[in-house]
């Protein structure tokens, strides 16, 4: 017998008040900041989106010399990554990690 | 007089305010309309337009509007008297704020979520917008003074709350890194902050080595100290350089970082202490001590009363609320009244129990006078009288009135530190959307921009006069939001 089998309608029924009132509560408190933390988050995509794709709209790619650098960097983490995903051989030209 | 019936004279007062005279705005001025589609419903987008539900929405909004301001306001305005102060709080919120606030969700509403200042642009003129630009730079530079003052006033009266203010900034970034980097709750870890910020407070008023008093730490209050200043006065100025060092850093962070999750925290102190001060007013029911009237006063109330009370009678501020995020959140045209006018009756009731924390601290009419002897006398000693009377009320509730005072003195503090970060940060906006404006975009730069914010509000606080008129800063914004409000009815 679990304690559920113990609860009476009315107490089964001030518990689901009580949650849905500190749900309430959380929900007031946390609305800015949850929409602060989706924007940022937006952002940091919409960045990250930009940097992929923006040779294909037609702005020249400003980080292209920089990620040069970062190659002996990005290697190892490349590596482990196109294995993970079940790709055995490095899928770039210009990145041969194997 | 007894406060409770001053307290339950207030709420009836709102009570019919809110089923009466906002029914008839609602009803007969703004024609609110059920299936009016909003703009959070037409714009949807998951983090600006979100419709949300109007319980959620009013707390946010009330939690938005209520700070340090409610308090401080009347707590200087009781000079003239509570009943003065009580009436224009009451009448000021039914009849004014109330209005104001839920005309202002209203119109943004109607207008795709837009701000006020950009209605004031498209109803009235391109001017309208220039001056309200211009009106929010001065008012924030006033917030960014008047707060900066106050928490160094209430740092040096109760040096007992500085450690757990100081605490609560690292639990800040701490639970800002922990929603972002895991998007957990916040619930659970800002009641952990909570208790241990109010722990903190609580031991501090018990052990003296806990206490960061730099007025003792520099010889005591008569000592002189470098420079021809006492130890009051150079702490005072410590404290309003490390605040505004202090506040550089914040205002320059992402919002998510310290910002809002302090936010977070102080709305738990917003329940927190208007629980702890009208159960402490319940319980005790303490007499009114002092005078309904100043016959006394070295200085009319007309108009300075209603310039001393702006937030918790009426304030443009709540105008960049209500139409810079509630109105975008609206699930529905109708939840305006509730949200708009309810938030000003919320905030009232901050402002009213204010009053009666500070009419009922002291043993007698005579020793009230002693204390606001002057406008003066009652501007610089109002807020501290707030903090001890609530510490008063608190003890109804059997908490001892010294660390009372000192939970109270944090929440102040609190409030205000939120606020002074939001208003250096606004204000660095302004200076830089105005540097673009007139082709400077030198000044527009960041850090530039938060410089010349941080040293002119510093050079305000700093001033022999001190920072004077925050609350006509309030009501300049009215200007701008009023007559959009009450032009809009009146457009085809």
């Amino acid at each position: 017998m679990n304690r559920t089998d113990h609860d009476t309608p009315s107490s089964a029924g001030w518990r689901t008040r009580i949650k849905r009132l500190i749900e309430g509560y959380d929900a007031v408190l946390s609305l800015q900041h949850r929409r602060e933390i989706a924007r940022e988050l937006q952002d940091e995509e919409d960045l990250f989106m930009l940097l992929c794709f923006c040779d294909m709209m037609g702005i020249p790619n400003p980080v292209g010399d920089m990620t040069l650098e970062l190659y002996p960097y990005m290697l190892e983490r490349f590596h482990e990554w196109h294995k993970r995903q079940g790709i055995p051989r490095s899928p770039l030209d210009g990145f041969r990690c194997c | 007089m007894n406060a409770i019936w001053i307290a339950l004279f207030g709420a009836v007062c709102f009570v019919m305010g809110y089923r009466f005279y906002s029914k008839f705005i609602a009803e007969r001025i703004y024609r609110l309309d059920p299936y009016f589609q909003t703009p959070a419903h037409a714009y949807q987008d998951g983090v600006d337009y979100v419709p949300t539900n109007k319980w959620i929405l009013w707390g946010h909004h009330f939690t938005s509007v209520a700070g340090a301001a409610p308090i401080v306001g009347p707590a200087i305005a009781i000079y003239w008297g509570w009943l003065p102060a009580i009436l224009w709080v009451v009448l000021g919120t039914v009849f004014a704020a109330g209005v104001h606030d839920f005309g202002a969700v209203v119109l943004s509403n109607r207008h795709k979520g837009h701000s006020i200042g950009t209605l004031a642009n498209k109803l009235i003129g391109q001017r309208a917008k220039l001056l309200f630009l211009f009106i929010i730079l001065i008012l924030v530079l006033m917030i960014n003074a008047v707060f900066a003052w106050v928490i160094a006033k209430l740092f040096i009266t109760f040096p007992a709350s500085v450690l757990s203010v100081f605490i609560q900034i690292p639990l800040a970034v701490w639970i800002g890194y922990r929603v972002y980097r895991r998007s957990g709750s916040m619930l659970l870890p800002s009641v952990i902050a909570l208790a241990v910020m109010y722990g903190a407070a609580l031991l501090a008023s018990e052990v003296p080595f806990l206490q960061i008093d730099l007025v003792s730490w520099f010889g005591g209050s008569d000592a002189a100290v470098a420079g021809g200043f006492d130890a009051t006065s150079m702490a005072f100025l410590v404290w309003i350089v490390v605040l505004m060092v202090y506040v550089y850093i914040a205002s320059t962070l992402p919002v998510w970082k310290l910002l809002q999750p302090r936010d977070y925290i102080n709305s738990h102190q917003l329940v927190v202490g208007l629980a702890l001060l009208y159960l402490g007013l319940l319980f005790g029911a303490p007499e009114m001590t002092a005078p309904s009237v100043n016959g006394e006063a070295d200085i009319s109330w007309y108009p300075l009363l209603f310039i001393t009370i702006a937030c918790g009678a009426i304030s443009g501020f709540h105008g960049l609320v209500a139409s810079g995020t509630t109105s975008k959140q609206l699930d529905k045209e109708t939840d305006a009244r509730m949200i708009g006018y309810g938030g000003a009756l919320g905030e009232g009731m901050l402002a009213m129990i204010a009053i009666i924390a500070v009419g009922t601290l002291f043993a007698s009419s005579a020793d009230f006078t002693a204390t606001y002897s002057s406008f003066s006398a009652a501007g610089s000693s109002g807020l501290g009288s707030f903090v001890k009377g609530a510490g008063q009320l608190a003890g109804n509730l059997g908490i001892p009135e010294h660390m009372g005072a000192t939970l109270v003195a944090v929440i102040v503090v609190s409030f205000a530190a939120t606020t002074l970060d939001t208003a250096v940060r606004l204000m660095r906006y302004i200076i830089a959307e105005l540097g673009t404006e007139y082709g400077m975009p030198v000044i527009a730069r960041k850090h530039v921009a938060t410089s010349i914010a941080v040293i002119s509000s510093a050079a305000l606080v700093i001033l022999p006069e001190g920072p004077n008129g925050f609350g006509s800063g309030g009501y300049l914004l009215c200007p701008c939001s009023a007559p959009a409000i009450n032009c809009w009815p009146a457009l085809p």
